[in-house]
């Protein structure tokens, strides 16, 4: 039990442990190269070679890429690896590494929308984050044509932090891989090239509430220390089964663990940083954090639940139900009424952490399947909605371009203007809503129907009526696309032939492979729905 | 018993015949029509309505070259389910399959031959529309969409129909789109739908969770063994589904502003094919309402309210296409009375559905010929003495007048009359049941003959008050041959059902069921019937037909009942006040929070403007706070659930 004593014999199996190491190494190692090769120029304003945001860039790609081909050669596998590392700090188990598969190609999808850039050379990120917006400094810099590469070493980290939250398997391990994930989201949310201060903003309150959250969390681990003493899972679980009086004390302990964790995954009444650091954050950052914050959380909250689960079953319960039917609704209700495409989309991502949490608390093999497949196609339809937002541009009278158009307004009569790009959001926009043959059907199909086979009717029934509700404001896009006449001074570029966005194409690419994922998962789910599983059942 | 061993042992050697293997051809075809008009673009515009035609006409020679074989078949052979792939295995085990059954084939042939006279009548109808091809595009894909739900061999894959079928429907409505309150006509249209997809979603879960299956043959096989409860479940999560899809009380609302339209899709769509799917759920359900006679008296009264309500709505319309549209919603109503009946008044159902195909397309068809005269005019008051002018549209229309009407020896005496007949049998020991539901079956056939005849005369005969400047003229022969054809069924097919023992073909899909004698003798009720057929087509005739009636060019103050009629009797009011108005508090109290949010952020950048300090002084004090304060509530909510759970 005592870690210090057996510190000798800490068995490492260092090949389980490849995609967090590679991912992690690749950002010091990026780190490294970013502090060499940036250059000091006389005006005290630091200047890049060109070719490095190149080399970042590349760095980025291949490390995530290689630590999902990773893990998915070790999940397939893994018929009976269930192996615990370092005395019991991180489980690579079939969860963990399906969970790190899904995470580094969500991740990956969005590298590449993080990558891409206009073909004039301008990025999402602002050309010195540390500058006053609207300052002389800022203005120097934007007029050099400036951009920074610290962008991809930081979404590394976060990635790497994502890839262990799932795997943590004691409570310091935990609290480490969610610091490590939001630290970098934070200074992310900040780094927008237009909105500057709407950018800035997100990101302070996202990192002020990011600490009362954390807070939380380790408040809530020294409480189920206190009652336990111990802080790892299988110790709390087993300290659990012995009832000692001082069941209270842990169950309070549990309770603030897990609102650590539904502010990660956006949960109601702990959602609110969600919509204005998804509208103020840089669109390609939004589409990455969207998807693998949920993924990573929730595969936190599923390793947390389903440890104590049999023997706090009846207490937590409640607790979910509570937050699931609530998040449900919240996200439903409010994005019923919102006029900007990126908050609603926040919106849209709290009823969906409502949704995947009705098959969280199924308590079933079929739960688990469920949710699993549900975060991972769900991130990727994600990451490829936000990508589209990131090619719908505002140009100012002069004709340069701008943020993005995000205004439900600027969007009307897009499906005549760029039919293709407005037919990709709105296939998006379908598997969001559960329509059939679209991934998000099959998602939303066998997460309720596991709540359904567990007993939770009115969970199942409430989370169907929330998403037939939901779907009056997807549909409230696809009428603006489609059946309503563009404005009369069109004051958005679309991509397309001609018109407005050039991008290095990195960005299409992106989303042609999140829309080939939804579309081919949600017509011929059985192969995917079949992997998740058999994962799953690994561990029932 | 011994039937029954057959069937078993069919089913263990499945003998699946060459035509119904290719029978996904059925579905395919169409589907890949939609799918090419749509990717070729305008370079398909020249052509693209012919390949459209083309399309549905194939649909309807391999859905009959599959009749005629399955008619070859033994009657215990002839239903047969044809697998066309593995979607998901597993526990949760999905294929799709399609079901080739006398149920099935009869929806196949509908709507194939129905449809590819309307896909005809179209390419006339929309000849000077930019869009044409699209048209036809989305056409198909309805029809390809709406056989896969009638031949759907499990309820995931009819779902997959439903929501196809509801798609096309809502694209086709807000086709024109380019009119603000036609899209808004297209928007309810989706959120009814989506409304009763929560139905059939509930049901199929509940399927799901307590057979483990969704396959048809499963779960209908299984509805015996099913507890009472569980079958009511489902009956009327079912029976939410149908009313949402097929406009039945209470979510009819949509139907009416669905005629924005073109009409070609009123008429296939809104009349003969989707909207009666609702019907053909609960028919195709039949094993799981048997089992549950608390959802069937809910189908019924469903039924029952909805003829009615049509019924008094289409008195007072005076808009052509709206009244037809109340009109259909009543003849569903019947659909759906009979469906509720049981087995043998499923028969009657489908037998009215198919007439009703017949004849209210070729009414549709007829009121678009109308207003293709008269430069899209729909006010009947405008109207008047076009028999003179449209002499092939004014006798096609009279067809399907008396066919609705249920005059012998037209389509409408044949199906309709037994339904009235049927719906007079009363369940043993519920004799109040055959008297309430058969008068009211009764009285509805006295007003539809009333206001259809209205809408009759109000078009056709007195006096021409027509707009200055109109010179109407009869439609080309595209247009008007479709509209003779459907004429023909009108006259004849009620007859031709009858005479080939349609309800011994169809019963070998269905339950059996026993037939019950009506509270009054079967003629009494017939001879009632046609009375009263006269006495509304009477009234009919000498308030707005006659060379004396002075139908007014502007709708006359009227009483109470008219003006509810007029207004759909309230219903807009009606769901204003029961869903939209507290969804709105609901909204508003939740937005509360996020105004505040939003106006924050704009108070708040001008704040930010003065300099970084601001920034966190303005964030620091104001919003974040509130976001926390929030989150503090919520842990003490959870904490309290927890500790409250441990006391």
């Amino acid at each position: 039990m005592s870690p210090v004593s057996t510190a000798p014999d800490i068995v490492i199996d260092w090949t389980t442990l490849s995609p967090v190491i590679i991912v992690l190494g690749a950002a010091v190692a990026s780190t490294l190269i970013e502090a060499v090769g940036a250059r000091k120029a006389r005006s005290g304003v630091a200047v890049q070679p060109p070719y490095l945001r190149v080399v970042q860039a590349g760095v980025a790609l291949l490390a995530v890429a290689a630590a999902g081909l990773m893990a998915l050669r070790l999940a397939l596998q893994s018929e009976d690896s269930i192996g615990l590392n370092g005395d019991g700090a991180v489980v690579v188990d079939p969860m963990t590494l399906y969970l790190q598969l899904a995470i580094a190609a969500c991740a990956l999808i969005g590298l590449l929308v993080i990558a891409d850039r206009t073909v004039q050379g301008e990025d999402a990120f602002a050309p010195q984050a540390a500058a006053v917006p609207g300052s002389e400094y800022e203005h120097k810099a934007r007029r050099r044509g400036m951009t920074q590469s610290d962008v991809f070493p930081l979404v590394l980290f976060a990635t790497g932090g994502m890839m262990l939250f799932p795997a943590a398997a004691d409570l310091i391990t935990m609290f480490v891989a969610l610091e490590l994930l939001s630290l970098p989201l934070y200074l992310l949310a900040g780094m927008a090239r237009h909105r500057r201060l709407l950018s800035q903003e997100a990101s302070l309150k996202y990192f002020l509430l990011g600490a009362f959250g954390s807070a939380f969390f380790l408040f809530g681990a020294a409480w189920v220390y206190g009652a336990t003493g111990t802080l790892e899972l299988t110790g709390i679980a087993a300290a659990v089964a012995t009832p000692t009086g001082l069941d209270r004390i842990l169950v309070v302990g549990m309770v603030l663990i897990l609102v650590g964790l539904f502010f990660k995954v956006g949960a109601a009444p702990f959602h609110s940083w969600t919509p204005d650091v998804y509208q103020g954050a840089p669109t390609a950052i939004t589409g990455f954090m969207a998807a693998c914050t949920k993924i990573a959380a929730f595969g936190a909250l599923l390793r947390v639940i389903y440890s104590v689960a049999p023997a706090l079953n009846w207490d937590l319960e409640p607790i979910l139900w509570t937050v699931a039917i609530l998040t449900m609704v919240v996200g439903t209700v409010v994005g019923l009424v919102q006029k900007d495409v990126k908050r609603m989309l926040a919106y849209s991502a709290i009823a969906h952490a409502g949704f995947i949490m009705t098959g969280v608390a199924a308590w079933s093999a079929d739960g688990l399947t469920g949710s699993l497949f549900y975060l991972f196609t769900y991130g990727v339809a994600t990451v490829g909605g936000f990508g589209v937002i990131a090619l719908i541009r505002e140009v100012d009278q002069e004709g340069h371009m701008r943020g993005e158009a995000t205004g439900l307004d600027q969007w009307r009569g897009l499906g005549r203007r760029s039919p293709v790009l407005a037919g990709v959001f709105a296939v998006f926009l379908l598997s969001f809503a559960g329509i059939p043959l679209t991934s998000g059907f099959v998602a939303k199909f066998a997460v309720f129907a596991a709540a359904f086979g567990a007993g939770g009717w009115f969970l199942a029934v409430v989370g169907l009526a929330c998403s037939a509700a939901a779907a009056f404001f997807y549909a409230r896009v696809i009428v603006a696309m489609f059946f309503s006449s563009p404005p009369e001074e069109p004051s958005v570029a679309v991509s397309g032939v001609g018109i407005g966005v050039r991008t290095l194409g990195l960005t299409q690419l992106a989303v042609a492979v999140s829309l080939a994922f939804t579309v081919v998962v949600g017509v011929v789910p059985g192969w995917f729905l079949n992997f998740t599983r058999g994962l799953a059942q690994l561990l029932w | 018993m011994i039937e029954n061993l057959v069937l078993s042992s069919a089913d263990a050697v499945p003998a699946v015949s060459t035509a119904a293997q290719w029978s996904w051809l059925v579905v395919a075809i169409p589907l890949a029509s939609a799918g090419l008009l749509l990717v070729l673009g305008s370079v398909a515009d020249k052509w693209g309505h012919l390949v459209g035609v083309a399309a549905s006409a194939a649909a309807f020679v391999v859905g009959l070259w599959t009749f005629i074989d399955l008619l070859s078949r033994p009657v215990v052979e002839r239903a047969q389910d044809v697998a066309v792939f593995d979607w998901i295995s597993g526990p949760l085990d999905l294929d799709v399959g399609l079901r080739v059954d006398q149920l099935s084939l009869a929806f196949v042939l509908l709507v194939t031959f129905v449809g590819t006279l309307i896909h005809i009548y179209s390419v006339a109808y929309m000849a000077h529309d930019p869009d044409r091809r699209r048209f036809f595009a989305y056409l198909n894909l309805f029809v390809a969409a709406m056989l896969l739900l009638v031949m759907a061999d499990s309820y995931v894959v009819l779902f997959i129909g439903w929501e196809g079928v509801g798609l096309a429907s809502y694209l086709l409505i807000g086709f024109w789109n380019q009119r603000e309150e036609y899209a808004v006509a297209a928007k309810k249209a989706f959120i009814a739908n989506r409304v009763g997809d929560v139905g059939m979603l509930i049901a199929m879960m509940i399927m799901f969770s307590e057979l483990g299956s969704l396959r048809m043959d499963e779960v209908l096989g299984a509805a015996e063994s099913m507890s009472a409860t569980t079958a009511t479940l489902i009956g009327l999560a079912l029976l939410l589904a149908a009313c949402g899809k097929s406009a039945q009380f209470p979510l009819q609302s949509w139907l009416g502003d669905a005629m924005a339209g073109p009409t070609p899709v009123s008429a296939l769509i809104h009349a003969a094919t989707m909207v009666t799917a609702g019907v053909y759920l609960v028919v195709r359900s039949g094993p799981i309402f048997e089992q549950a006679p608390g959802a069937r008296l809910a189908v019924l009264i469903v039924g029952a309210i909805t003829l009615l309500y049509g019924a008094i709505v289409g008195c007072a319309k005076d808009d052509m296409k709206k009244a037809l549209a109340a009109s259909t919603m009543s003849q569903i109503g019947y659909m759906m009375l009979a469906a509720g009946l049981g087995p043998v008044g499923a028969v009657f159902a489908i037998m009215h559905l198919l007439t009703h195909g017949f004849f209210k397309a070729g009414l549709f068809l007829g009121a678009g010929s109308v207003m293709h005269a008269m430069a899209d005019q729909v006010d009947m008051r405008r109207f008047g003495a076009l028999d003179k002018v449209m002499k092939v549209t004014w006798l096609t229309f009279m067809m399907g007048w008396l066919a609705i009407l249920g005059v012998p020896p037209f389509a409408g005496f044949f199906s309709k009359d037994k339904i009235i007949e049927q719906a007079f049998v009363a369940p043993a020991g519920q004799l109040w049941q055959g008297w309430v539901f058969g008068l009211v079956a009764l009285l509805g056939a006295g007003i539809t003959a009333f206001y259809m005849s209205r809408l009759f005369f109000l078009v056709f005969y007195g006096k021409a008050r027509w707009t200055d400047g109109q010179h109407p003229h009869e439609s080309p022969a595209l247009m008007t041959v479709p509209m003779m054809i459907l004429a023909l069924g009108s006259v004849f097919l009620g007859l031709v059902l009858t005479m080939i023992k349609f309800d011994d073909y169809l019963a070998p899909a269905l339950v059996e069921g026993h037939h019950g004698e009506p509270v009054v003798n079967a003629y009494v009720i017939m001879g009632t019937t046609l009375a009263l057929v006269v006495v509304g087509a009477w009234i009919a005739w000498v308030k707005f037909g006659s060379a004396k009636a002075n139908v007014p060019v502007l709708p006359p103050a009227a009483d109470g009942l008219v003006r509810a009629a007029r207004a759909d009797l309230y219903q807009d009011t009606v769901n204003n006040a029961l869903l939209v108005r507290p969804g709105q508090a609901l909204v508003r109290v939740a937005t509360q929070t996020d105004d505040q949010v939003v106006d924050g952020a704009v108070r708040g950048l001008a704040w930010l403007l003065q300099g970084v300090g601001a920034l966190v002084a303005r964030v620091q004090n104001g919003y974040a706070r509130s976001y926390a304060a929030t989150m503090l509530a919520g842990v003490i909510l959870l904490v309290a659930i927890v500790l409250a759970g441990r006391m």
